[in-house]
């Protein structure tokens, strides 16, 4: 059970809004590049943020880039899932890699601070604030197997070929 | 059933009956990275301890900060240096140009399956290569393993016919588009392009087509290969790489676009989106602080001799800068060979060593707070540029020429 509080954002987050192309410098400094995870969409995100917090998106999360820094530095955060109505198709598979759950529900009704529990195995969102539950729909087979061995890098150190 | 070109080119390669929402292990033939997304992958593949499977079939593209503004980026740049002179695999120096434009002229064949750490790899889906963008962790596996997962598309049928009018070209073509289904209008899906207009498209406009499914979500942009293919490579020197693709006739589309190339008028993306579009005469008015022509979309030879036909004996608009930027060295060296750089020159442009040049924002053309860029690249999202504050626009090298003169979007066919 994950339990933390959402950060909400709009529709159309693109790989620029979570690490702008202008600190492209810094990724091979991974620490200092987190510094400025989100910044172009929340200046204050990276400041905001505790371990175990949710960012919340609308539709199309993570378009754009296919820069895997993008995923890489909201894991960095702390944030242990990313919740949207539509997730664009690089960064959903970057994420999955990156052992960083990304999950489809319906997050209009979720708001800026509610406290959440997502239950990964049940496929629910609980929204303590609220009260409203969510269910979020299944991560496609191929990429829960990568998910559950924390990422595609270890999925392939485990069983030295990629399955399907 | 018949099959589209997603599915015949996955079945090719994965030996499995392919058809849309399998996933496949699939052959990769060609895996890249550039100088932005490389030293990730390189680090992320020599923890894997795998060793790479196809050395002469991985390359590393320097371009995006080419050359290198800062420190940080040179080391990043030596590690991609020392990976390519341990591991074996091919290093595009600075200075080469754009990887999708080097991948185009070089290397992509059609029926090949290629993934490259750039989500504008779907550039090479031009010549009938399935040519998808994909991050470090899964370039990694393709390096390592030489191939990967792929879940086949559904497919959209884009079909065009009739003449684009004067003025009108391909980026046109593709904005409209992605002004009419949106940014995500088709996430996860080929686009598959059709109709006796792309029949007629160059390999230039086909590849500036192909370069922006993305824009709408798209894993691939994809073309048949025929005679226009077939030519290409003939003239690339790689007459050997040509086979001919086409989908079949009763294959099974998602859904089908249909596009009157004769109604299309020059168009443009306002920010911060791509698929905010409207038409280049009804943006008259809007001031630009710079232009910009070039980049993997419309940064070939063809798009500069567009460029170079407007602007040839005029001047910029005062205070207004014009940057061209060559996607390869050959465009570069055959524009110097046409003229069209001395025509640039003349005018008062500035010309940039082939590569990525300011579309990403790290260097040779930031913006400044409040300015407007228009610009040929395949992006505008706030920030793009290299400063959230600024606003870019997107068109076609006619377009961006036109506007350079006035100093405001304009309609090429007002100054032509």
């Amino acid at each position: 059970m994950l339990k933390g509080r959402a950060h909400k954002f709009g529709d159309g987050i693109s790989t620029d809004h979570i690490i702008p192309g202008r600190y492209a410098h810094l990724r091979s400094d991974l620490p200092e590049l987190a510094k400025h995870v989100l910044e172009d969409a929340d200046v204050n995100f990276a400041k905001k943020v505790k371990h175990g917090d949710f960012v919340v998106g609308g539709s199309n999360f993570g378009l754009g880039s296919s820069r895997e820094h993008a995923p890489l530095v909201i894991k960095m955060a702390g944030v242990s899932t990313v919740l949207a109505k539509s997730v664009a198709r690089i960064f959903f598979r970057n994420a999955i890699n990156l052992g960083l759950p990304v999950l489809i529900c319906d997050t209009d009704r979720i708001d800026d601070g509610d406290e959440l529990e997502v239950d990964l195995a049940a496929g629910t969102v609980k929204d303590l604030t609220t009260g409203e539950k969510l269910t979020f729909g299944k991560i496609p087979g191929v990429m829960l197997k990568i998910l559950n061995e924390g990422g595609l890098i270890p999925y392939i150190q485990k069983h030295g070929d990629i399955k399907v | 059933m018949g099959k589209t070109l997603a599915e015949k080119i996955l079945s090719e390669k994965s030996g499995a009956d392919a058809r849309a929402g399998d996933i496949v292990i699939a052959k990769v033939d060609l895996a890249f990275v550039q100088d932005t997304t490389g030293p990730l992958t390189v680090r992320t593949f020599q923890s894997s301890g795998m060793s790479l499977a196809n050395p002469e079939r991985t390359v590393l593209f320097i371009d995006h900060a080419a050359p290198s503004p800062s420190a940080n980026l040179s080391n990043d740049h030596i590690l991609l240096r020392d990976f390519s002179r341990e591991s074996g695999c091919i290093l595009s120096e600075v200075g080469d140009g754009v990887c999708h434009q080097i991948v185009a002229e070089a290397y992509a064949r059609p029926g090949d399956v290629i993934v490259g750490a750039d989500s504008h790899t779907v550039t090479a889906g031009g010549l009938g290569a399935f040519a998808t963008g994909m991050g470090s962790s899964d370039v990694t596996v393709a390096f390592g393993l030489g191939k990967n997962w792929f879940r086949v598309p559904e497919t959209f049928k884009i079909e065009v016919d009739g003449n684009f009018l004067k003025g009108v070209y391909p980026k046109d073509l593709i904005l409209h588009l992605i002004g009419k289904i949106g940014a995500d209008g088709a996430t996860y899906k080929s686009l598959e392009f059709h109709g006796d207009t792309i029949k007629k498209m160059s390999m230039s406009g086909r590849f500036t087509v192909a370069n922006m499914a993305v824009e709408a979500g798209a894993k691939v942009g994809l073309f048949a290969a025929d005679e226009t293919t077939k030519k290409y490579l003939e003239a690339e020197g790689r007459g050997k790489d040509y086979q001919p693709l086409e989908a079949d006739a009763d294959a099974a589309y998602e859904k089908t676009i249909k596009i009157n190339a004769d109604k299309l008028e020059p168009t443009v993306s306002r920010p911060h989106t791509v698929d905010n579009t409207a038409l280049a005469r009804e943006l008259k008015g809007t001031k630009l602080q710079q232009v910009v022509i070039g980049t993997c979309t419309n940064g070939r030879l063809e798009d500069l001799a567009v460029a170079a036909s407007i602007i040839k004996g005029k001047r910029p608009a005062e205070g207004l800068r014009l940057i061209i930027a060559p996607a390869s060295r050959r465009v570069l060296l055959e524009a110097i060979e046409k003229g069209y750089i001395k025509d640039f020159v003349e005018a008062g442009a500035m010309i940039l060593p082939p590569g990525c040049g300011p579309c990403l924002g790290l260097h040779q053309g930031t913006l400044g707070d409040g300015e407007n860029c228009l610009s040929t690249a395949n992006r505008n999202f706030e920030g793009r540029m290299g400063n959230p504050k600024s606003f870019i626009y997107l068109g076609s090298p006619a377009t961006a020429a036109a506007s350079a003169l006035t100093g405001e979007i304009t309609d090429p066919r007002e100054v032509t």
